[in-house]
């Protein structure tokens, strides 16, 4: 091994502007690789973390209610003329088993029940139609950081304080410490402290989220003790979906991960992924049949000195790993400096760019990219190569 | 002296074997050469002297009969196993020196070691340092070939050769491109390993007076050895019955 790797090394430092052109290729590719990967993935973090920073990644709520009909006798035809029924708001079944057998769940980092329904907020001749939702605040918390975006008091919820959202209490003409009236319907009402406001960025969130002590909102919305929803953060967030059909499983109840409702989105973030797929792979590609090319020349450039080196002993192997290992070099240190290059560019986006958002270089991205490069390398090398060590030394010799 | 080096008994080689451009190159060669002889093969271009060098190196098969090198048969010698038995038992010099461009003059000279043994031991370097002397161009180690002249690339090739201490040296028309001072004195460095190294040496060559110069002198015609005579200035040193008949049947070995 020594010998070969010592002779492809001076192969290539002697053959001095090809190897530099090729090298220049190989970074250039592996650059535009990693800095669009990159790119890619913090713009997808991006979205996914405003999309996930204000709902949970798996919603657990009662299974929807169905009308019940006789089975028909068999070999009969049915005509059916069925109205859905109306769902009213309801309570899971024996949520606090629910909820402990969740918090036993693998790959579940957080779980959360609420209580939630319509209702108004009322203040003086205003009136808002806002969302009430009853929350166990240290549980809550851990499904949407809510304390980070208080803008006015405090997160304090229970015991007649409320939190509301910025929108709101923009609309109402509150400030942290006024009252609120919040009606649920059916003279069902309650006056509240609004504890603190905040502002979670989305309109239509902080228009209408009022956060309560669940047992209130437990009595504003008629559900004594209950809750109508479940709220689950997991570990791994594309795994979701694979934890929600667990939990449907596990519970019978209706589970629905961010990734179903946020459809479009997924939609979205997958298509982005599989078109920066394609153009690395047509990159790869691209670099891969230039390697090929400069050592498919290189071989013929070299036939006479392979024919000497066969002569005085060289094996066919030993003449096969000399250019395997020239592609695996290239591959390697074209990368290297082309993982520098994309590193130079993330930082240039995210200290001088549109600062839109911030591009992440994971610890594993130019790694991964060096090793792929240096396989693609050898890989490329295997038609040269193969030509090399099948050179019939006699013809070789006399290779002018 | 029965310690022969090299042994053809009615070796042919045809090339396009099979297809209608068959043609046979040569035609039965019987051959011995002893461990110390020095021989020279002449003939005519286009009578097969570098087939046979290229046989006789193992780097071609030959088509019918058998080759021993070494008291070794090597037809049925696969790839792998030829290319050992050449690197350790022939040395080549070529006509254009065929030095590896990329490496120092040194680093040429041990290029046989290194791709049979890998990296060279301190006993390798000093080993190839007493052959750059003994072709007196110890001081240009360092240098690449193309920093060389011929005459200077053509004696690291010959060291190359000898790094082995094959049991036979071969020579494709060492001196074809080399004045002809240049060429007595690489002459006069083979002279000196065949005498102190005990390597038989065989070199192709269309000058005269470096076949006169050799102790034997193998004569190939068409493909045929047609005279086999011992020169008359080693005639003594070459044993009794050196009558240099020009049978090669005769040839004491």
């Amino acid at each position: 091994m020594w010998i070969e790797a010592n002779i492809a090394f001076k192969f290539l430092r002697q053959g001095r502007i090809q190897t530099a052109l090729i090298l220049v290729g190989v970074a250039v590719g592996v650059a535009v690789i990693v800095f669009v990967v990159a790119l890619i993935n913090g713009l997808q973090g991006n979205i996914i973390e405003r999309t996930l920073g204000t709902q949970s990644h798996i919603r657990v709520q009662p299974p929807e209610e169905v009308n019940l009909r006789p089975s028909a006798p068999g070999s009969t035809i049915e005509l059916l003329n069925e109205d859905k029924r109306p769902q009213r708001l309801r309570s899971i079944n024996n949520w606090l088993e629910v909820q402990a057998a969740l918090d036993g769940l693998p790959g579940l980092k957080a779980v959360s029940p609420m209580a939630s329904g319509p209702g108004f907020a009322r203040r003086g001749e205003v009136l808002r139609s806002v969302s009430l939702m009853g929350i166990d605040p240290a549980r809550y918390e851990r499904i949407i950081p809510i304390r980070d975006d208080i803008v006015e008091g405090e997160f304090r919820v229970g015991a007649g304080d409320a939190v509301i959202g910025k929108q709101l209490a923009d609309e109402l003409g509150v400030k942290a410490g006024n009252k609120l009236r919040l009606e649920a319907g059916q003279g069902r009402d309650a006056i509240v402290n609004v504890a603190g406001i905040f502002e979670l960025g989305v309109r239509e969130l902080d228009a209408r989220f009022v956060y309560l002590d669940l047992t209130q909102a437990q009595a504003l919305l008629a559900l004594p003790g209950g809750v109508t929803q479940i709220d689950v953060t997991v570990n791994d967030i594309f795994a979701a979906d694979v934890s929600s059909a667990r939990i449907a499983r596990l519970t019978g109840l209706k589970s629905e991960s961010w990734m179903e409702t946020n459809a479009q989105l997924m939609n979205a973030l997958s298509s982005q992924s599989i078109s920066t797929n394609i153009i690395s792979l047509m990159v790869a590609l691209s670099v891969a049949f230039g390697i090929a090319s400069v050592l498919a020349v290189s071989v013929t450039q070299r036939t006479r000195e392979i024919g000497i080196l066969r002569a005085i002993g060289t094996t066919r192997r030993q003449m096969l790993g000399v250019f395997l290992l020239q592609g695996g070099l290239v591959g390697l240190v074209g990368s290297a400096i082309g993982g520098f290059a994309a590193y130079a560019l993330v930082w240039l986006f995210n200290t001088i760019g549109p600062g839109l958002f911030y591009i992440p270089i994971g610890p594993v991205l130019i790694p991964a990219s060096m090793a792929l490069a240096t396989v693609t390398g050898v890989l490329s090398a295997m038609a040269p190569a193969w030509r090399a060590s099948r050179l019939d030394p006699v013809v070789a010799i006399r290779y002018v | 002296m029965s310690d022969g080096v090299l042994r053809l008994e009615g070796l042919r080689k045809s090339y396009n074997v099979g297809l209608p451009t068959e043609v046979e190159v040569l035609h039965g060669i019987d051959l011995k050469v002893g461990r110390h002889d020095f021989a020279a093969l002449i003939g005519p271009s286009g009578s097969g002297k570098s087939t046979l060098l290229n046989v006789i190196g193992l780097l071609d098969t030959p088509t019918q009969g058998e080759l021993y090198l070494l008291d070794r048969p090597t037809r049925a010698m696969d790839d792998d196993e030829r290319t050992a038995l050449r690197g350790s038992s022939i040395g080549f010099v070529f006509q254009f020196h065929h030095l590896i461009q990329a490496f120092t003059a040194l680093e040429n000279v041990l290029m046989p070691l290194m791709v049979t043994r890998g990296k060279p031991d301190a006993d390798a370097t000093e080993r190839a340092w007493a052959l750059l002397k003994a072709v007196g161009i110890e001081s240009f180690a360092a240098k690449k070939p193309n920093e060389l002249s011929g005459g200077q690339q053509q004696r690291v090739a010959i060291a190359r050769a000898l790094i082995t201490r094959p049991a036979l040296l071969l020579a494709d028309e060492p001196t074809g491109n080399l004045d002809t001072r240049t060429a007595a004195e690489t002459f006069a460095l083979f002279r000196k390993f065949n005498e102190e190294f005990g390597c038989a040496v065989l070199v192709v060559t269309h000058d005269p007076r470096l076949s006169e110069s050799c102790d034997r002198t193998i004569n190939l015609v068409d493909g045929l050895i047609v005279s086999d005579t011992l020169n008359s200035r080693t005639g003594a040193a070459a044993g009794a019955g050196a009558g240099a008949t020009g049978d090669r049947d005769d040839h004491p070995l």
